[in-house]
């Protein structure tokens, strides 16, 4: 088991090991890639030093209240969407439309109403997350089999309860799937935001460091930014293969 | 789910709102930005950004442009009617973004096959790819510019690198599922190697290929924008960034304007590209 394990990582192991040698015996310029262990210890002294914490702790406090907002009001407006044909009418016209827009770009407005703090970036993140959340809920709600509501209605369940208890349900599967995207776009718009302006987050310090030219704790604080995305991922698959366990 | 279904003036109603949302919000737009709810700079009304896009839209030198009609010069004139600023901005945009989605495409589906079919790919690229794909790419900003300089090298391969991972997984799972029959049958016939994979894997995977490109392009666009607001370079991206430092609202209004509409254009597109393509498919003559 634990074998296997590490035969399947041994190429991560592999470039590892010639990230460290290739700038030691000079094939690589060691200002342009540092060796893996002075990123390593840089990355020990910016834990120390609490830069890391600080803004690590930023950075997640924003990401988290424009994911929540984006998924709650993602998922009422999918919902309400599919369920009133009159909210579908009013609003699918204007998500449909605005969907296929580059999230980026709605940074520098952002900027302009909310400022050079966090409101703006958790604003960007809200904005980014908001389509993919309405999106699937609406199809995933609208996608839930309609024996199953006219079975549910004729046993005496009022609309709010079939709302409640079957469509939401029903339609988790696809929720569920389209907050995974919007997780992966809520790290894209913070980095990217952080970097643009503001004094605090992962991407202020990245680029604070970038800029200094403190080029090993710049590689560190990126590899931090790379791994929080990626175990975000991999915590959210977990749960909702937990949550979905009742699915054949 | 309509609860009156039948009812053909409720569902012309229901038609009317659809239309009318859009035209409403817009209509909201230009009423609050008239009724100065917000201050002009937070939000400029509609017609002062509609007229933006269109000067920055049209040539930038009228002049000019009459000079080459007399003249004659043709290719000069073609020139000049694209010289504005919002053209240009596209153009720049439009050309880093297919660079770097084209690298990605080629890159990932070469990647995603050879995974599928070499045993020693799959065991190199597997445990990358599982961790590259649900990386914040854009963190890696920094050191291609460390690596690469500020200007279309790093910005072409960064678009590359965050465009990449979704069509190296489409590929392979494209690859790996074709149906066993159908390439059974084509290895018995006497199929070599070469030919099955450019006559049998690829067509057969190309359905699924094709899902990866689609995801793959609103990525570079989204990227292709963010590298530009980062490092400059005009483009899309660059002049919204450098009107929000002029805090020149309609200019950044109507680079949002312009950008979404590039994006909804790209997708679109697409959309017609797969239709066109996988004309044999059974998804295309389904419906």
């Amino acid at each position: 088991m634990i074998f296997r394990f590490l035969i399947r990582i041994f190429p991560l192991v592999l470039l590892a090991g010639l990230w460290e040698i290739a700038p030691r015996i000079g094939w690589i310029n060691p200002e342009v890639l540092p060796p893996a262990s002075a990123v390593a210890s840089a990355w020990y002294g910016l834990l120390m030093s609490g830069d890391l914490v600080t803004n690590g702790v930023s950075s997640l406090i924003n990401v988290s209240a424009g994911l929540a907002l984006g998924i709650v009001v993602g998922m009422a407006a999918g919902v309400l969407m599919a369920w009133y044909p009159v909210v579908d009418a009013l609003v699918s016209p204007l998500m449909k439309s605005l969907y296929p827009m580059p999230k980026s770009a709605l940074i520098p407005v952002m900027i302009l109403w909310f400022g050079l703090g966090a409101g703006s970036k958790i604003a960007s993140i809200f904005m980014g997350c908001l389509l993919p959340v309405v999106l699937s809920s609406y199809n995933g709600a609208r996608g839930v089999e309609q024996t199953l509501i006219w079975s549910a209605l004729g046993l005496g369940a009022s609309r709010r309860r079939v709302l409640w208890e079957v469509v939401v349900p029903g339609a988790l599967p696809e929720i569920m799937a389209g907050i995974r995207n919007a997780l992966a776009i809520s790290f894209i718009l913070l980095v990217s935001s952080e970097f643009l302006v503001g004094q605090r987050g992962l991407g202020y310090l990245i680029s604070f460091l970038g800029d200094g030219g403190v080029y090993d704790a710049m590689f560190a604080a990126v590899l931090t930014v790379a791994a929080i995305g990626f175990f975000a991922d991999r915590v959210y698959l977990f749960f909702m293969q937990r949550t979905l366990q009742w699915r054949e | 789910m309509s609860e009156n279904p039948g009812y053909s003036a409720g569902e012309y109603g229901l038609m009317a709102l659809r239309v009318g949302s859009i035209v409403a919000v817009l209509g909201a737009w230009q009423i609050t930005a008239m009724a100065h709810v917000f201050s002009d700079f937070l939000l400029p009304p509609l017609s002062t950004v509609v007229m933006r896009l269109l000067h920055d839209l049209g040539p930038s030198s009228m002049t000019q442009l009459m000079e080459d009609l007399k003249s004659g010069n043709l290719l000069g004139l073609l020139g000049d009617i694209f010289s504005g600023e919002l053209p240009r901005g596209i153009g720049l945009t439009l050309v880093r973004t297919f660079i770097g989605f084209v690298m990605a495409a080629a890159g990932g589906v070469a990647i995603g096959v050879a995974i599928a079919r070499v045993p020693l790919a799959r065991w190199f690229f597997d445990p990358l790819v599982s961790v590259g794909l649900p990386m914040p790419k854009v963190a890696f900003l920094p050191i291609f510019m460390l690596w690469f300089g500020v200007f279309d090298v790093s910005k072409v391969l960064m678009i590359a690198f965050s465009a990449v991972f979704p069509v190296i997984v489409e590929a392979w799972a494209g690859t790996q599922n074709i149906d066993k029959y159908m390439s059974w049958s084509a290895l018995s016939l006497g199929v070599g190697p070469r030919r099955f994979l450019w006559e049998i894997a690829l067509p057969a995977a190309l359905p699924q290929v094709f899902t990866g490109l689609q995801v793959a392009l609103p990525i570079s666009l989204i990227v292709a924008i963010i590298c530009e607001m980062q490092m400059g370079g005009q483009g899309l991206g660059g002049s919204i960034m450098t009107d929000m430092r002029f805090a020149d609202s309609p200019g950044v209004f109507s680079g949002i304007v312009a950008i979404a509409l590039v994006g909804m254009v790209l997708v679109k597109a697409m959309e017609l590209v797969r239709r066109r393509l996988l004309i044999w498919h059974q998804e295309t003559q389904a419906e």
